[in-house]
């Protein structure tokens, strides 16, 4: 089994978000960037189906080569060899369509994105990837076995979450549940030598368009400070929330 | 040349983000100068949408669509509007819509903005205001394809009243052969959750075990809200992970948002400071959250909160 896996390169959660060139870029100045948590969970999934399954994992970014280490990271936690496409893409659908022709190119069995990245929330890559490349797809994915060409996947829904059955070629957006916080691995020395062995190789885009485009960036209008209530008081919260807040 | 609306239901009942859609789209009609068309499936009772400005029902009918297939919906919603040659279509952001839209964007050849949270600022070009960064900034994106995909934010943009109602036409569109079968669901029934819900109550370590949580489940019956708690809580199995909001977790987008006990770890507040109005109850005045909350208590969780119910019934009461 071939498995893509579908690194997205985002600032730390903890990150200060700014911005520069009249609003119009991501300040990334002291950012220090990870692999996107949602598509974490997907690679330790995917390390597990090459361990007891022998699949073979590639990962792959669209990105230019500030990206590198992102990737590298992923090989230093086991994945077998890396693409980037050497592009700044504009939006999602310029992003699903470069990842579409690696996966074309590349005859993946299975193609595990995370369900969205932290930086612009698109949340699109993943099912537009599937409708390109017309493979399966499974959003919200929580769990998740393959065996031969058949593929059983458990899916976070609206208050619950409901298991469904498809077949391979399938690409899925996962999220925690697919592995557990605890399982996710730290590279360690030998995993950081051996991630220099292996083959990074930087494709050009094939140059889609995109179909949306970022005019600019606005923060938030900033928060008044918190109205504190004395413990003892808290009639006082009931009135705030009913004739203040109109929240009850 | 309508725009179209995808009103979501459940169990033939349409949730409250079909209406805010329908809301949304109406006023993009009216600033489009045209008509506004909503697509149903599996609806029962579909006259309220008049009442949030649709002018049009497509009403889709068919058992092959009764549980949510996003490859079946969203190629309902495709030929739905081309057969109305929409040039903007609205779903919420709900999981399934959010699962069927980048299927749909695909199929319509639609630029898609996801999490949009205001009518667009120009229709010309056609810009919209979305959240970014998880909540820490908004990003200005311009659609700039001749079809265009709208996801709302929840909670975003409201319910608007519009007193009219609206024809309906039954529709019958082609359902395409599906490759992801549904073997089984496994939902909490007669439970608020927290993707509907407009109050939402969270607990965090300093509950102390899960033994803690009664008086937690009692404040929340009594808002009539859904419970919710941080990623330790759920990491150390003292709430089911259904239950876990932030960044890895659930997002939450409601109109209450009440933290006891979270000191409000930043990937916790990613989640769920899309919330309207935050209050906390914690111990520790230092707690990050006192300074993402709009109210704030301090003081121990285990006093504070039967009384706050107590005082809440009897407010409750007076209503």
């Amino acid at each position: 089994m071939k498995i893509l896996v579908c690194i997205s390169h985002v600032p730390d959660t903890t990150s200060k978000i700014n911005f520069t060139e009249g609003d119009t870029k991501f300040d990334s100045n002291g950012v220090q960037f990870v692999i996107n948590p949602n598509d974490e969970f997907g690679l330790t999934r995917a390390m597990w189906f090459k361990e007891k399954q022998g699949a073979n994992v590639t990962v792959a970014n669209v990105g230019g080569p500030e990206t590198e280490p992102t990737l590298r990271k992923a090989l230093a936690i086991g994945a077998d060899a890396a693409i980037r496409v050497n592009t700044a893409a504009n939006d999602g659908f310029q992003v699903a369509n470069e990842l579409a022709q690696v996966v074309n190119d590349g005859g993946y069995d299975l193609v595990i994105a995370g369900r969205e990245s932290i930086d612009y929330n698109g949340g699109m890559v993943p099912g537009m990837l599937a409708a390109l490349t017309n493979a399966n797809f499974v959003a919200n994915c929580i769990g998740l076995e393959i065996d031969g060409t058949n593929a059983n996947a458990v899916r976070e829904i609206d208050g619950g979450k409901e298991t469904v059955s498809t077949t391979l070629p399938l690409v899925i957006a996962g999220q925690k549940g697919l592995v557990e916080e605890s399982d996710l691995r730290i590279p360690n020395m030998r995993g950081i030598m051996m991630a220099r062995q292996k083959p990074l190789t930087v494709l050009e885009p094939k140059g889609a368009a995109e179909e949306t485009s970022s005019v600019k960036f606005e923060k938030p209008v900033p928060k008044g400070a918190v109205t504190l209530v004395s413990p003892d008081n808290l009639d006082e919260l009931v009135n705030l929330l009913h004739n203040e807040a109109k929240v009850i | 040349m309508s725009v179209l609306v995808y009103t979501e239901s459940d169990n033939g009942t349409f949730k409250k983000v079909a209406l805010e859609v329908a809301s949304y789209g109406k006023a993009v009609a009216d600033q489009l100068g045209t008509t506004l068309t909503a697509v149903t499936i599996n609806a029962k009772d579909t006259s309220i949408l008049g009442n949030h400005g649709v002018d049009k029902v497509l009403n889709v009918t068919n058992s092959k669509l009764e549980t949510f297939n996003a490859n079946a919906y969203a190629e309902v919603i495709k030929q739905a509007a081309e057969k109305e040659g929409t040039k903007v279509i609205i779903v919420s952001s709900s999981a399934d819509s959010k699962y069927l839209a980048p299927l749909l964007a695909v199929g319509l050849n639609a630029g898609y903005a996801s999490n949009v949270v205001e009518a667009p600022s120009s229709t010309s070009p056609f810009t919209v205001k979305r959240t970014a960064f998880t909540n820490k900034a908004f990003n200005i994106t311009s659609i700039d394809t001749d079809v265009k995909l709208i996801g709302l934010s929840k909670n975003a943009f409201g319910l608007k009243e519009h007193s009219a109602s609206a024809t309906v036409e039954d529709f019958s569109p082609s359902i395409p052969d599906n490759g992801v079968h549904v073997d089984a669901v496994d939902k909490v029934t007669g439970k608020v959750t927290i993707a509907d819900a407009e109050i939402v109550v969270s607990g965090g370590r300093g509950l102390k075990g899960p033994e803690n949580w009664g008086m937690l489940e009692e404040l929340a019956q009594v808002l009539g809200a859904a419970t919710a708690c941080s990623k330790p809580v759920s990491d150390l199995g003292w709430r089911p992970h259904s239950e876990h909001v932030g960044q890895t977790g659930k997002p939450v987008a409601s109109n209450l948002y009440i933290a006891i006990g979270i000191s409000g770890a930043i990937q916790h507040l990613a989640g769920i400071n899309a919330s309207k109005v935050k209050v906390v109850i914690n111990t520790d005045p230092e707690a990050p959250f006192f300074k993402a909350a709009d109210y704030g208590v301090v003081g121990d969780a285990f006093e504070v909160v039967p009384k706050l119910t107590e005082k809440l019934k009897a407010f409750k009461a007076q209503q």
